[in-house]
């Protein structure tokens, strides 16, 4: 297939960015979204041109390092990673606009890559049990209910890629906060630090910049890894609670 | 039958000196008692570069930093939750025995051992089939959500090689569950102030000050700004070099830099030639391919592996009868059957589709079938077990596995080889340390399924953080190094200069072309099958391959930027060297052993001879030059408790 790309170029953090237009030619269906931009980028090496930084890495669907706005969609029009996007979605002939995440709280890097530290700094503020190695006690002194476990890995599925926000009109980081916050705090090993851990986390979440949730539903629609719009609701009830049950805060 | 290589000398001979004599199963309680302590006051004047964010990186520096030492972490991804221990789907082995079946740490043991082809240390196996069922426990308390059984307790399933059911794991991304585990654990430590944590800044050398390992030169990939930072011991945990084949399963910008860097500097590289194929990856489908998947040997449970029993039968899966296909696992290997170790399986599918019986383009697969599952259990329960590798399959291939079976293809997935270390996990150089994936230490020549997650645990949650207390105990006031000491000057320029030089050649190919064109020479001539002559050629086109890459490589943009063509160029620099090492080693063993197959050493019915007599050693390697000779350090191997024997599994 030949291909009419137009991809935003951004060359530093504090650079004006742009779309720049590129034709690319001999695509085939079985490629990859990123093996047709590594098409493209070993020819603009060639021509002397920089190539375009795009994020990537285990290229299966669960690193979460692919991130880039395709035709408007984050992930582009299927549900799943960038990396397993294939040219079978398009046609030849078809124009493809290729862009970063747009998110205040995710500010670009370079072309298509941004820095989505402030996940990161969300899970600092409380996205883990205190268990310090050496101090467990056995797997099986506390059984989790089946259907606990698979609710707790349900959430535990999100890869941190950040769609949700990218796909969110206000560019609210909900899903990916609240996924953590429900697989921690189904468990009973969450327990004993579930109000402790939302309250911090939702902090920490408004901290880093991330809009208000109104609860448009784009982020469940573009997670790759389906998790759930309940999710937020899960988080909103747990936030209530832990603020009911924590005097003074 | 000798070595028939001579581009090497020959040193003095190698021995762990750590692990303690006596009852194997009572050396690492005797080690951790021996070993010295660092004053829990004492800890937070030591600082501890870690260099990864893995499985073993992430548990050793969330644990390095609870113990109190300041830790100085790194990572080249964005987040060091997307290292690529992320991908694993499989499972965590542990000797729970929790099924009754006879499992126990005896049989982990052995079966490692084993399933290794007597090529890894007795002492080191051992301790780590102990530690298993500790692991287990620290996973769960941090919320890890394994698949549980209908009474809340934990599931367990069957993986190749062993006929217990020990696998732990967390549908098809056991990797992530775990990883997240320890990634929160380190975030836990970096929001405590314990963990300094560098992330997109990827090690470009190592700083070594009077013989001991003293800190590291790296790059910030934002900025491309060179820095130095000083510790009182460097531990590796970057994983192993398996993308030196280009195609692997292995994350796009997994990478060898740090390991070889390392080895440059006096760390000895042992048995870089183990390499493993592994059975079950999806086909390749052009030119285009950029890297290879892999589909759970978790499916070996229940599909059932065949190809037509006539060459060149074209017809589609579903229209060839049962009594033309041949089950070929099965009929060889009867009392395995499809669960047959890696190493095993993959050069099974090799024979078949050499013998003209592959199916798909070109004529490499071979069909992973779930018909029968689908009878016996449901598709509802195989959805269950296998629904999210079923539907990254479907999306890859645009095949539907629930009604036409999987075409799948061997594809290098793992490398046993590493750095050399003891008992301690100590490389050559004091004070440098190497785990998980970077070490050489604990799958002998094969490893098992499900035992990558628990090596990486173990040596990052429970072995390092009491080994490494021993070294700092003993060396407590090393002399400071900034970076106005020489040697790190000359370190530094040395880095700068080799950057420099990738952007100033400004050739005619591209970093790519060279990698795809070095990777595809080892997977010819050092891949599944290896030969003396195909090794000699190897051996004599990779310093061509060397020459031509430093004339006409071409690196766009500068180093003074984010550019990701000079940091795939700089690891194409040693993956120039490394392959000549593994194509060196793979020479030198003139035996086959678990994933190292020689064409000149097979039983009569074409399975892996091993030559015991010249070859129970493992080769450490020391490095003397890029292109030249190597010393060859030979550890060798006692087996006191598993005797060799030939492997069986038919």
């Amino acid at each position: 297939m030949k291909l009419t790309l137009r991809v935003w170029r951004q060359r530093a953090a504090d650079a004006d960015g742009a779309m720049s237009t590129y034709e690319v030619d001999g695509i085939s269906a079985d490629m990859s979204f990123l093996e047709m931009l590594d098409t493209l980028n070993e020819e603009l090496i060639l021509t002397g041109e920089d190539p375009v930084a795009f994020d990537h890495d285990c290229r299966e669907g669960i690193c979460g390092a692919c991130s880039l706005v395709i035709n408007g969609d984050a992930h582009g029009p299927e549900r799943t990673t960038t990396c397993q996007l294939h040219m079978r979605s398009f046609a030849d002939g078809d124009t493809i606009d290729v862009e970063p995440w747009r998110a205040a709280a995710f500010p670009v890097v370079k072309d298509l890559v941004v820095d989505r530290s402030a996940f990161d700094r969300i899970i600092q503020a409380g996205g883990y049990v205190t268990a310090p190695t050496g101090a467990a006690p056995e797997a099986h002194a506390t059984p989790v209910p089946k259907p606990d476990a698979d609710l707790a890995f349900e959430h535990a599925e999100c890869i941190g890629c950040g769609a949700c926000v990218a796909a969110c009109p206000n560019g609210a980081a909900m899903l990916f906060t609240s996924a953590k916050v429900n697989h921690l705090n189904v468990l009973p090993q969450g327990a004993p630090e579930r109000e402790t851990r939302v309250l911090d986390m939702v902090a920490q979440m408004d901290e880093e910049g991330f809009g208000g949730c109104t609860l448009a539903g784009e982020c469940a629609t573009a997670c790759p890894k389906g998790i759930p719009l309940v999710s937020i609701t899960g988080m909103n009830k747990e936030w209530l609670r832990a603020t009911r049950k924590v005097s003074g805060r | 039958m000798t070595s028939e290589y001579t581009e090497f000398t020959t040193g003095e001979p190698l021995a762990d000196h750590k692990a303690p004599a006596g009852p194997v199963g009572e050396r690492w309680d005797t080690r951790r008692f021996e070993a010295r302590l660092v004053n829990p006051a004492n800890r937070r004047r030591h600082t501890v570069i870690v260099v990864g964010t893995g499985l073993a990186g992430g548990s050793a520096g969330a644990t390095l930093a609870e113990q109190g030492y300041h830790v100085v972490q790194f990572c080249y991804q964005d987040s060091p939750r997307r290292a690529h221990s992320i991908a694993a789907q499989g499972g965590i082995n542990a000797a729970k025995n929790y099924r009754n079946d006879g499992d126990s740490v005896h049989r982990l043991f052995y079966d490692t051992v084993k399933g290794g082809d007597f090529r890894a240390r007795e002492s080191n196996v051992h301790r780590l089939a102990q530690i298993s069922v500790e692991i287990i426990d620290q996973c769960v308390a941090q919320g890890v959500p394994f698949a549980r059984e209908y009474g809340g307790l934990l599931d367990t399933r069957s993986f190749g090689g062993v006929q217990v059911s020990r696998t732990f794991y967390a549908r098809g991304q056991t990797g992530q569950q775990l990883l997240l585990g320890a990634y929160q654990a380190l975030s836990r430590q970096i929001a405590a102030g314990n963990v300094e944590m560098h992330a997109r800044t990827e090690m470009l050398d190592l700083i070594v000050v009077d013989g001991r390992a003293r800190g590291i030169v790296a790059r910030d990939l934002i900025t491309g700004e060179i820095s130095s930072h000083f510790a009182d011991a460097v531990v590796l945990a970057s994983g192993g070099y398996g993308n030196v084949f280009y195609l692997s399963t292995n994350a796009m910008n997994s990478n060898a830099t740090a390991v070889w860097r390392a080895h440059r500097r006096g760390a000895h590289f042992a048995n870089p030639c183990f390499t493993q194929i592994h059975p079950t990856c999806i086909p390749r489908t052009g030119d285009h391919q950029s890297k290879l998947t892999l589909m759970s040997e978790s499916l070996r449970n229940d599909g059932r592996i065949w190809v037509p029993k006539a060459k060149g039968d074209t017809r589609p899966a579903n229209e060839i009868p049962e009594d033309e296909r041949d089950y070929y696992l099965e009929r060889i290997y009867p009392s395995f059957g499809n669960l047959v170790p890696r190493d095993i399986a993959s050069r099974a599918a090799k024979n078949v589709c050499d013998e003209g019986r592959g199916v798909g383009p070109g004529g490499q697969g071979v069909y992973l079938d779930f018909a029968d599952a689908v009878r016996r259990m449901g598709r509802k329960a195989v959805e269950e077990k296998y629904g999210n590798l079923f539907d990254m399959y479907a999306r890859i291939t645009a095949e539907d596995p629930y009604t036409v079976p999987m075409r799948i293809y061997p594809a290098v997935h793992y490398t046993m080889g590493g750095l050399w270390v003891d008992y301690d996990l100590q490389t050559t150089v004091p004070g440098l340390f190497a785990i998980g994936e970077a070490n050489f230490s604990d799958h002998g020549a094969n490893r098992l399924g499900a035992s990558a997650l628990m090596q990486g645990l173990a040596d990052g949650y429970f072995v390092l953080p009491a080994t490494i207390n021993d070294y700092l105990a003993r060396n407590p006031g090393q002399d400071r190094v900034d970076a106005q000491h020489p040697v790190v000057q000359e370190v530094l320029a040395e880095t700068e200069d080799r950057l420099n030089l990738l952007l100033s050649v400004g050739g005619d190919r591209t970093p790519d072309s060279f990698h795809r064109e070095l990777g595809e020479l080892m997977w010819e001539f050092c891949g599944m099958a290896r030969s003396g002559s195909g090794l000699r050629k190897a051996l004599e086109r990779i310093p061509q391959i060397r020459e031509e890459f430093w004339r006409r490589i071409k690196v766009p943009g500068t180093g003074e930027e984010f550019n990701q063509s000079l940091e795939k160029a700089n690891r194409i620099v040693d993956y120039l060297e490394l392959a000549e090492l593994m194509c060196l080693d793979a020479l030198h063993r003139a035996e086959s052993c678990g994933g190292h197959f020689r064409e000149e050493s097979q039983t009569p019915d074409g399975e892996a001879a091993r030559d015991d007599d010249n070859f129970a050693y493992a080769a450490a390697w020391a490095f003397t030059g890029t292109g030249e000779a190597p010393i060859l350090h030979k550890e060798d191997l006692v087996f006191e408790y598993v005797h060799p024997t030939q492997r069986s599994y038919a």
